[in-house]
């Protein structure tokens, strides 16, 4: 257990927006400053409540995708028409804006230095953002721990985090894309779902015991899980983390 | 497959609210198969409330339900929930 995210009873905290930056068409990155923010571990969420002039309330969780950095956090959130959140947060929220959120929660689905690796990383979607959290952290500690991402989007202009991930590449870290729905002209890269013998190729393979961490779309997360354990890969080593249909 | 299936790692703040600490890193054991695991692997159902059910044997383990004042929580399967004691 980290010193600086000794869990207790959760309280709600006032976040004030510092940054809005667009990821991609449907997908924005918000910055938040949280005064009294314990820190985080990579890999961790907040739950988002959000409260009507009626007193209405929704609540949802997002992974934070920053690295630990004192009290600054950024969540990366696609936008679902008709949800309920995601349309503000990733519609409305401007700097100067405040929002309720209350964390860090989970420790379950996360990666501490200290564990080591090598890591084998793999997102469908937004599901990159905690698995960003490890990256970055990795990246901000210059770590050269083994650390292979595996990257399913639907387009080329549907990734997330794609000008960052290409910058940090080297040093331990590889990125393989996959484009599930259209593929730019040229494209010589995977075009398919993930699956048993596309992880076999990125590796590590089973035999160098890898940290894997899967997070996606529920279909998403149970393919893959089963095409790992099909390779090979000991379940126990093997963490996920689903969302769902619902997250809007 | 339930595409409304989640996991424990969903409801990590709610655990966390009522139990004072994170609960997806206790361990869980299956009343039915016997298998252990974190709570956090566990397989939510959300229904009107939630259910978490075992990855192996889908026996359902830990019942949620909550309104705006107050949960329920019940254990119908859960056999043992090992916690670390931090100092």
């Amino acid at each position: 257990m980290s010193a600086s995210a000794v869990p207790g009873r959760l309280t709600w905290r006032f976040a004030d927006v510092v940054g809005v930056s667009p990821e991609t068409p449907r997908v924005k990155t918000i910055s938040f400053d949280v005064p009294g923010w314990p820190g985080h571990r990579a890999g961790q969420h907040v739950d988002v409540r959000l409260t009507a002039d009626d007193g209405y309330q929704a609540q949802r969780s997002y992974s934070i995708g920053s690295a630990p950095d004192g009290a600054r956090l950024e969540l990366t959130v696609v936008r679902i028409d008709d949800g309920e959140v995601s349309p503000y947060l990733a519609g409305e929220l401007r700097p100067g804006d405040q929002i309720e959120l209350r964390g860090p929660v989970g420790g379950y689905f996360v990666w501490e230095p200290s564990d080591g690796g090598p890591l084998l990383l793999v997102a469908g979607g937004s599901g990159v953002v905690p698995l960003m959290a490890m990256i970055r952290l990795r990246a901000a500690l210059g770590s050269d721990v083994d650390t292979r991402l595996l990257f399913s989007s639907r387009t080329w202009d549907d990734v997330i985090y794609r000008d960052e991930l290409e910058r940090l590449q080297g040093d331990g870290l590889s990125v393989v894309h996959t484009l599930t729905g259209a593929q730019p002209p040229g494209w010589t890269g995977y075009a398919r779902r993930v699956d048993a013998a596309m992880l076999a190729e990125v590796g590590p393979g089973p035999a160098q015991r890898p940290r894997v961490y899967v997070c996606g779309p529920t279909p998403f997360v149970e393919a893959v899980a089963s095409a790992l354990v099909h390779v090979g890969h000991e379940p126990s080593l093997i963490k996920t983390e689903r969302f769902g249909p619902t997250g809007g | 497959m339930d595409a409304l299936m989640l996991d424990g790692n969903a409801v990590a703040g709610l655990l966390q609210q009522v139990f004072g600490g994170d609960l997806t890193t206790a361990i869980g054991t299956c009343g039915s198969c016997g298998a252990s695991g974190p709570v956090g692997a566990m397989l939510l159902f959300q229904g009107a409330g939630g259910v978490l059910r075992c990855p192996h044997c889908h026996a359902a383990l830990i019942k949620i339900v909550s309104d705006d004042t107050r949960v329920w929580i019940g254990f119908p399967g859960l056999r043992a929930l090992q916690l670390a004691i931090t100092a």
